[in-house]
């Protein structure tokens, strides 16, 4: 009798629902806890960290020493300094941004309606790169774009290379930029294809638009969330990037990150500088994504 | 292409075909639906009723055969080229357009100046002003169909293709937006091609319905007809419900023709089978049988089974009976008598029915 008693559930539903909240506030903090500490040590802190070196003075007479500072000079050293590799770095990945449109939207647009069964192969194809290492593939087009690379041969034969050169010119920066963030325009804009309603194109089609009038008014816009991410995710880190000008750039005239690698890694002393670069260079990203969001954004994408 | 886009008259399929690389969807479909009628083509899925449609609309080529409206032949030509709109099954509205914009659509690439305008006009047709500046995903699947009707019927087509447009509706939505259909149909008066798996939607709205079946059309003609005397055993059941049982016709009586079925002696009128001797499957529907406790004095048309089941359900009561056969028949009687016969399962009754409302059809391969 005193076990059937023990065992009797406790009534009252209302308190039953509290307890059910509560436990899956509890939850779901748990679940997020590993996620925040992850962020917080691996993010928060460097980033932090960083932010102080950015504003840290040097001792004068002890190159490589520094002390701690609020030295808001390091930022307009920077900016002064190195406006223009800023401006490359912009101008490079903005090229190479361009470009990997130009060359992803077809390949997407035949993989989602024009491939059949050769689409999984396409997206084999696509994805297979990522199983190299990043530096071996740029390496790689050093070769292909080296002098006595086929390439600039053909070229040269027809005599369409002013400068007989490709390797250690702009032009193998952007190259090398566009081929190595390629698969991170594809894949979005591919996947925003592969989404929409063939039903809603048909529309186009049904409702008088021509095939070129349907992909302009229909079909381009539908894919705008993935175009939007695609151009993101190609010129975020195009911006940043070092490794292509390292390999295929010439030795003057480099970008902002191959600054930064500079003066973390070389120049005695240039930490303070190469932090504030590495912040304003944050921040001037953020700035145009913002507003690039702004203007071409879709409620689809946050 | 204006050339095209001008057609008028009659739309009308001659010995359409449409195999794909692995089934045959359309077999040689010849029909004519009169210009400004509500025709439906009604049929199960699979049935190639929607393949038609598509063929009609220009998303789909014929593989043989011709699509005509008037005396314009559309074959080949592509669905931007003809004065043809289909309000889709999903109703495919722009997701990146807001409602007016959707419906200002078609209006725009035919360059009308005061596009917007006539959106504005076809939004108030079929009541859907207030929403005029949301976006597709903002409004219920209702809602979103009245705005595909109004983006197709804004262009004025000569056909309106619509693609099972009520499927996704629930049954009362369903209910209004049928009465709707109809009236927005007698309202602006254009050729509706309307494709659903539904009979009692194809038969509410339709002028005349062509039932499908593989590909092909089984009959053809006003609903009131396709009900009262279906000429093949599949239109018997997907249109309404049939009692049939296989029977052997034994000769004539006058205008009728005398045959066995489950042991009784039925008559049905000549005029009313397309068997005239041999084997047939005779047919009877629910609601012109009566039930009675014992065998009735006459001439026959009457069968004996045992009662299954009696559902009362207010208007009318149906009873389940097993035939000797195996088979199930159904009769649904008005409560028009004082008191109810009193039947239960495991009862024995017998069934009874004017022979005039007796139909016969031929004995097909196994379909149900």
């Amino acid at each position: 009798m005193s076990a059937l008693a023990a065992h009797t559930p406790t009534p009252a539903p209302a308190g039953g629902d509290e307890f059910h909240t509560r436990r899956n506030g509890k939850m779901a903090f748990l679940l997020m806890l590993p996620g925040l500490l992850w962020l917080g040590l691996f993010f928060v802190l460097p980033l932090y960290q960083l932010f102080e070196v950015s504003l840290q003075s040097r001792y004068p007479g002890y190159p490589g020493y520094y002390y701690r500072d609020l030295n808001f000079h390091n930022y307009a050293q920077a900016l002064t300094d190195y406006a223009p590799h800023f401006a490359r770095s912009f101008g490079y990945a903005g090229l190479a941004t361009f470009f990997a449109f130009v060359l992803a939207y077809p390949l997407a647009y035949a993989m989602a309606f024009k491939a059949g069964k050769w689409r999984g192969l396409m997206m084999i194809c696509v994805i297979a790169p990522f199983f190299t290492s990043f530096i071996l593939r740029t390496f790689a087009w050093s070769q292909i774009l080296a002098d006595e690379g086929f390439v600039v041969r053909f070229l040269n034969f027809f005599h369409l290379l002013p400068s007989e050169h490709i390797i250690n010119t702009p032009v193998a920066v952007i190259a090398g930029l566009t081929y190595n963030f390629l698969p991170f325009m594809v894949l979005p804009i591919y996947a925003s294809l592969e989404r929409a309603d063939a039903r809603v194109i048909e529309a186009g089609g049904d409702l008088y638009a021509n095939g070129f009038t349907t992909f302009r008014t229909v079909t381009l816009p539908m894919s705008m969330p993935g175009v939007l991410a695609g151009t993101l995710l190609t010129f975020i880190p195009a911006a940043g990037d070092f490794v292509n000008m390292e390999l295929l750039g010439p030795q003057r005239g480099k970008m902002v990150g191959n600054v930064i690698n500079d003066q973390f890694l070389t120049v005695p002393g240039g930490y303070p500088i190469a932090a504030a670069l590495s912040f304003t260079l944050m921040a001037a990203i953020l700035i145009l994504v913002f507003l690039y969001v702004r203007r071409f954004g879709t409620e689809e994408l946050v | 292409m204006a050339g095209f886009r001008g057609a008028q008259g009659n739309l009308r399929l001659e010995n359409v075909t449409k195999e794909f690389t692995d089934f045959l969807a359309v077999d040689d479909l010849s029909l004519e639906v009169p210009r400004g009628s509500f025709f439906a083509l009604l049929g199960p899925s699979g049935c190639g009723k929607t393949t038609t449609l598509r063929m009609v609309a220009g998303l789909e080529q014929p593989t043989t055969g011709r699509v005509f409206i008037g005396d314009t032949d559309l074959t080949g030509s592509r669905p931007y080229e003809r004065p043809v709109n289909t309000v889709f099954q999903s109703y495919a509205l722009f997701p990146h357009l807001t409602i007016r914009e959707n419906v200002a659509f078609g209006p725009k690439r035919r360059k009308q100046k005061d596009a917007l305008k006539l959106a504005d006009e076809a939004l108030e047709l079929v009541q859907m002003t207030q929403f005029a500046g949301r976006k597709p995903a903002q409004l219920s699947g209702g809602q979103q169909q009245r705005v595909a009707c109004a983006r197709a019927l804004v262009n004025h087509p000569e056909v309106l293709l619509l693609d099972e447009p009520l499927g996704a509706l629930d049954l009362k939505l369903r209910r209004e937006m049928q009465v709707e259909l109809k009236r927005i149909q007698t309202e602006v008066g254009l050729t509706f091609v309307h494709v659903t798996h539904d009979q009692e939607e194809a038969m509410t709205m339709a002028d005349t319905v062509a039932v499908m079946n593989q590909g092909r059309i089984e009959q053809m003609g006003p609903p009131e007809v396709l009900y009262d005397l279906p000429k093949t055993k599949f239109v018997a059941n997907f249109v309404g419900q049939s009692n049939m049982g296989e029977g052997k016709i034994t000769g004539t009586d006058g205008d009728f023709l005398v045959a066995e079925v489950y042991g009784s002696t039925v008559r049905i009128r000549k005029d009313r089978t397309t068997v005239q001797s041999g084997n047939l499957v005779f047919g009877v529907r629910p609601e012109k049988v009566k039930v009675s406790r014992n065998k009735p004095e006459g001439i026959g048309n009457d069968v004996r089974g045992i009662v299954k089941d009696v559902s009362f359900i207010g208007v009318a009561t149906s009873y389940l009976l097993e035939m000797p056969s195996g088979t199930t028949w159904s009769v649904y009687e008005q409560n028009l008598d004082l008191d109810r016969i009193d039947l239960k399962p495991g009862d024995e009754a017998w069934m009874i029915w004017d022979a005039g409302h007796a139909f016969g059809v031929e004995i097909e391969g196994e379909q149900s």
